[in-house]
């Protein structure tokens, strides 16, 4: 736990040492900001909730996510620095745990800095604050997921444009996959895979959160698929490392 | 007193690496016992950092094992690399950091923590000549600078085996000299490995040399027979006599 704490705590410092971290909380703002505002027709829907914000969530996410995970692993193998991380006396799964922490508590810090959109909402309206935080919680879930894909992508390549489109692509296919193209797609080719399509979506689960539905499932759910791809990353990153 | 008296701190036996159908490295075996420094000589691409590398538990084994103070670098890595300073070839760090900041987090993750953590730190900064640039970024830091904070990493827990690629590449002859006396001063309670393809290196601190080639060890002697080895009793013309003809026959 210490060395997890230990890993998490110099990667953060890692991403405020440089422009990474500046650049991606100003466009990740600038961009919910937008498209809450302009697209999501945060005023003119006059409703006291936050669902034109969470809608363009996961997109944003999709978008911005890959950009900070195809650094991890791929720039430590660049710098040589995987050679000494990886012979200190920790283990890979710690390595592995320490840096996914990091980027999940970034993605949070990005997340608490939208609060004026909870203060604007609260100043104009009555909202239901609860399907408000349901929906962070929500948020915060499909921020690690796509960390834990995105992560694992890092360490299966050296090249970071590689890692990145690669990220991008799988969380898009884990996003969309509940979608009617798809699963039309699929029942008429392959009924099985549809169900299986339907309950594999990131954002199907995402909108039962910003509907304020929290249940157990839906948490399993999210539980499974980053210990899924993080387990996927501690072996890509074994396998890879010396590579 | 001999080498059988003394603890043996490092084991490798039968160690093999192969990328396809290239074999980097080829059932090398050899122990190292403590106050034994030993220089692993060879031609570039013969294998020496792929066996410092593996011996470091960072690299996969094709075949073989390697042991630190008994533990296995493969099963028991954690154990391993506590007993361990390790200085990767190019001396590695992170670029963002300061030096402070670097081995602080070396020493953290070392399980050091409040006034131990400053003193091992402080000590180890000391030791590699680095208490002007502390708390300088590392990327700002030049070529020799960024190699001593390298040293520095692996010497700061004061381990027990120190595995060093190319500890003096980079550094100016007075940086060289330093580096050596270090050496030589800590050699007594410890098992050393440095590679080099610094030959006058050899003669200066090592105790025991294998020269390797196309992954198969060609010597294993110390300095001082590996010279008899040829009539002009220079190290340079052995070095060649042992690599160029493995090469030819390659």
């Amino acid at each position: 736990m210490r060395n997890i704490v230990t890993i998490a705590d110099r990667e953060l410092a890692a991403y405020f040492a440089t422009p990474v971290a500046t650049v991606f909380i100003v466009i990740f703002l600038a961009l919910q900001g937008t498209l809450t505002f302009n697209l999501g027709n945060f005023f003119e829907r006059d409703q006291a909730d936050l669902s034109a914000f969470f809608t363009f969530i996961p997109w944003v996410f999709l978008l911005l996510i890959p950009a900070i995970t195809m650094r991890l692993w791929a720039e430590e193998r660049r710098l040589g620095t995987i050679e000494l991380l990886l012979t200190l006396p920790i283990t890979q799964t710690q390595a592995v745990l320490g840096k996914f922490v990091a980027a999940w508590l970034f993605c949070g810090a990005a997340l608490v800095l939208t609060f004026p959109f909870v203060l604007t909402v609260n100043y104009l309206g009555n909202p239901d604050n609860g399907v408000i935080a349901s929906g962070y919680v929500g948020s915060m879930l499909v921020a690690g997921a796509f960390l834990s894909v995105g992560s694992a992508m890092s360490a299966a390549t050296r090249n970071q444009v590689i890692a990145f489109v690669l990220a991008v692509a799988i969380c898009f296919v884990f996003t969309v996959a509940s979608y009617t193209v798809v699963t039309e797609f699929l029942s008429k080719n392959t009924p099985v895979l549809a169900e299986v399509a339907r309950r594999m979506a990131v954002l199907d689960r995402f909108q039962n959160f910003t509907r304020g539905v929290v249940s157990a499932r839906d948490i399993v759910y999210f539980a499974t698929f980053i210990g899924f791809w993080l387990f996927v990353n501690t072996v890509l990153v074994d396998q890879r490392k010396a590579d | 007193m001999t080498a059988e008296q003394r603890p043996t701190l490092i084991e490798i036996r039968n160690l093999t690496k192969r990328f396809g159908s290239f074999t980097a490295v080829d059932n090398v075996s050899f122990t190292v016992a403590k106050g034994e420094v030993l220089g692993f000589l060879g031609p570039n691409g013969a294998g020496k950092s792929t066996t410092m590398r593996m011996l470091a538990g960072f690299m996969i084994p094709t075949a073989g094992t390697a042991s630190i103070l008994g533990h296995d670098v493969r099963t028991n890595a954690v154990a391993a690399r506590r007993a361990l300073g390790f200085l990767p070839e190019g001396a590695p760090t992170y670029p963002e950091m300061s030096v402070a900041g670097f081995l602080k987090f070396c020493a953290k993750i070392r399980g050091y923590s409040g006034s131990e953590l400053s003193d091992r730190v402080a000590h180890a900064i000391g030791l590699t000549g680095l208490q002007g640039v502390r708390l300088q970024p590392v990327e700002t830091l030049s070529k020799g600078f960024k190699r001593r904070v390298g040293l520095a990493q692996a010497l700061l827990h004061d381990p027990p085996v120190l595995v060093l690629d190319e500890p003096t590449d980079g550094l100016d002859p007075n940086q060289k000299h330093e580096v050596r006396a270090l050496i030589q001063q800590m050699a007594p309670n410890k098992a050393i490995v440095i590679s080099t393809h610094i030959l006058e290196e050899v003669d200066a601190v090592c105790t025991r040399a294998i020269v390797i080639a196309n992954g198969r060890i060609v010597a294993d002697a110390t300095p001082a027979e590996l010279e008899q080895r040829h009539p002009s009793g220079k190290l340079d013309d052995v070095f060649r006599l042992l690599t160029l003809p493995q090469r030819d026959a390659a």
